[in-house]
């Protein structure tokens, strides 16, 4: 499994991405997609919504549970990935790529030191 | 039920099987002061015979619909229920007192409810319909919750009399959650449009009105509508399904979450329940409706099968996160209607439809001819109506309850909506059952 080192990783299994020092690019893990089994819906937030580190922004559902999905830091959605509205198979195929969630405007990058590291994660998920 | 007798000697090995020596050493938890000394004083034992002639006797106090005439409405109603209802629902494969949901072993009744959903579907206009819940109350109360879980917001605006049986259980399941639920006036027996304007608010989860409304009058249900969207709030429509055979479907006028009363689809009335809540929303809002929901699809031979389906939106999944935790339907009920559509079909229940309103026109022009008597409000109704009367519409109850006419409901029960007599007139009334109840009428 796959945990690349340039991101980092929240205890509730999503990932995030930091793009010209402000946006964060948020996904879930491999792990997470694969325990979850095949993505049949993801229940995307409103473009706007303003979220606080750890709040559950959106709801992911596979055939058999469905799971909440948490913001690794506070900010303002300011993009959804439209694609998993009719794909939403994409986070098992490309967790890390085609398979991202949403894209945050990160308020505070300190906030961003609170998270895991590749490393951690692994140790977290023992893998 | 059965009886189970049982002996002194049973008693005493339940006794000891307990590890008590006596009765009263069972009972000692229960007060000294409370507890009967002596033994009850019981009429002498009867002959199973003669227990059946006496329950007869006291079962024929009761004023039934085949000894009355019945003008009773507000949510229950007598209508023609065709034998066949019965008949059907009674078989063996569908009488159970639990609905079985395995796909494995209930294709019969998985497929009835797909049927009942698709039927409720085109009777109301709507994109999906659950397998039912308890009754028409229940239902809004679940489409107020859903609103309330969906919008994030906090206040409920109830749009016109709507049924005040409804709005008590609305306030039960909301309560806990502290929603404020504001009630417009309806002066003229219609929602009051400025009032209305006047109370929704960027804070309002959803508008419910009442389709025709709880004195049977019809709203203006675009107008309502234009102002519910207006500030993002769900419209919620509260319907009677066999109004439906003539009036627009509440899909068409922008409904998202349409709830029902199906009592009158083959259900008879028995004392209040078990009725048929009707519970159907836009496609949106697929993932937060309540209750069970049966899917078709296809097995691997290739073959048509049914399932419920979406189910991870349910208690037993989400727990906490559930949007509502119903997780049953009220199954029976849920056949009866299914049969009963599919008995009457688009063209029945038109023809009920339009004979409910043309008898419950009749009516109200006679009883507006007698000196004294009516109409309280200047609006169009369907088959329900209000009557103004001289004497106090408990006093006409009194009265024509003991010449085996039940007149309708006496408003004044109802605080906030007024006094006067609901009258309701169903297709099985007839030009001679309601001469006479004009001719009673006339000479109280």
């Amino acid at each position: 499994m796959q945990f690349p080192e340039n991101l980092k990783y929240t205890k509730e299994h999503e990932w995030i991405r930091v793009e010209d020092n402000s946006i964060g690019v948020v996904g879930i893990t491999e792990y997470a997609q694969s325990e979850l089994g095949d993505i049949v819906y993801v229940e995307l937030p409103q473009i706007g919504k303003v979220v606080k580190q750890l709040e559950s922004f959106g709801t992911i559902e596979a055939v058999k549970t469905v799971a909440d999905l948490f913001a690794p830091v506070s900010g303002e959605i300011i993009e959804v990935n439209e694609k998993l509205k009719s794909s939403p198979e994409l986070i098992n195929k490309d967790p890390y790529g085609e398979g991202w969630i949403i894209k945050i405007k990160i308020k505070d990058l300190n906030e961003l030191n609170n998270l895991l590291s590749a490393e951690d994660y692994r140790k977290l998920i023992g893998k | 039920m059965g009886f189970v007798p049982n002996t002194d000697e049973d008693r005493q090995e339940m006794l000891k099987a307990i590890g008590v020596s006596s009765f009263e050493e069972l009972i000692s938890d229960i007060p000294e002061e409370i507890r009967l000394k002596e033994d009850l004083k019981l009429p002498e034992p009867l002959s199973e015979y003669e227990v059946l002639k006496e329950l007869q006797s006291i079962s024929e106090k009761n004023l039934d619909l085949n000894h009355a005439i019945s003008f009773l409405g507000g949510g229950a109603y007598d209508h023609f229920i065709p034998s066949a209802v019965f008949t059907i629902i009674s078989r063996s494969e569908f009488y159970t007192a639990y609905t079985p949901y395995q796909a494995e072993v209930s294709q019969g009744t998985l497929q009835a409810i797909y049927e009942y959903q698709s039927m409720i579907c085109r009777l109301t206009g709507m994109d999906v319909a659950n397998a039912s819940m308890y009754d028409g109350g229940s239902a809004l109360a679940e489409a107020v919750l859903l609103a309330l879980g969906y919008t994030g917001r906090n206040e409920v605006v109830i749009a016109g009399p709507v049924n005040p049986n409804y709005l008590t259980v609305v306030r039960t399941y909301t309560h806990p959650r502290r929603a404020n639920v504001k009630l417009t006036k309806f002066d003229s027996g219609v929602c009051d449009i400025d009032d209305l304007k006047a109370k929704i608010t960027d804070q309002t989860a959803c508008v419910v009105v009442q389709q025709p409304n709880f004195f049977g009058n019809i709203e203006d249900v675009f107008e309502i509508e234009k102002l519910t969207h207006s500030k993002g709030a769900l419209f919620i429509v509260a319907i009677d399904p066999i109004s439906l055979g003539i009036l627009v479907p509440p899909g068409e006028y922008g409904a998202d979450i349409v709830i029902g009363e199906g009592q009158s689809l083959g259900i008879p009335l028995s004392f209040g329940g078990p009725y048929l809540g009707i519970f159907a929303t836009k496609e949106f809002l697929i993932r937060k409706i309540p209750g069970r929901l049966s899917g078709v699809t296809i097995d691997r031979n290739g073959e048509r099968g049914f399932t419920l389906t979406l189910q991870t939106r349910e208690q037993h999944i989400r727990r906490e996160k559930a949007t509502s935790n119903i997780c049953t339907n009220q199954g029976l009920m849920m056949l009866a209607a299914t049969v009963y559509m599919a008995l009457m079909g688009k063209q029945g229940l038109r023809e009920v439809a339009t004979l409910c309103l043309q008898k419950s026109h009749y009516l109200a022009e006679q009883i507006s001819k007698i000196d004294g008597f009516k109409l309280k409000y200047n609006q169009p109704f369907f088959k329900e109506f209000v009557v103004q009367t001289p004497i106090p519409a408990s006093k006409i109850k009194e009265k024509l309850q003991a010449k085996k006419i039940l007149p309708g409901i006496d408003l004044s029960k109802f605080s906030g909506y007024g006094d006067g007599l609901l009258i309701a007139v169903t297709e099985k009334r007839t030009k001679k059952e309601m001469d006479l109840f004009v001719e009673e009428l006339k000479s109280l």
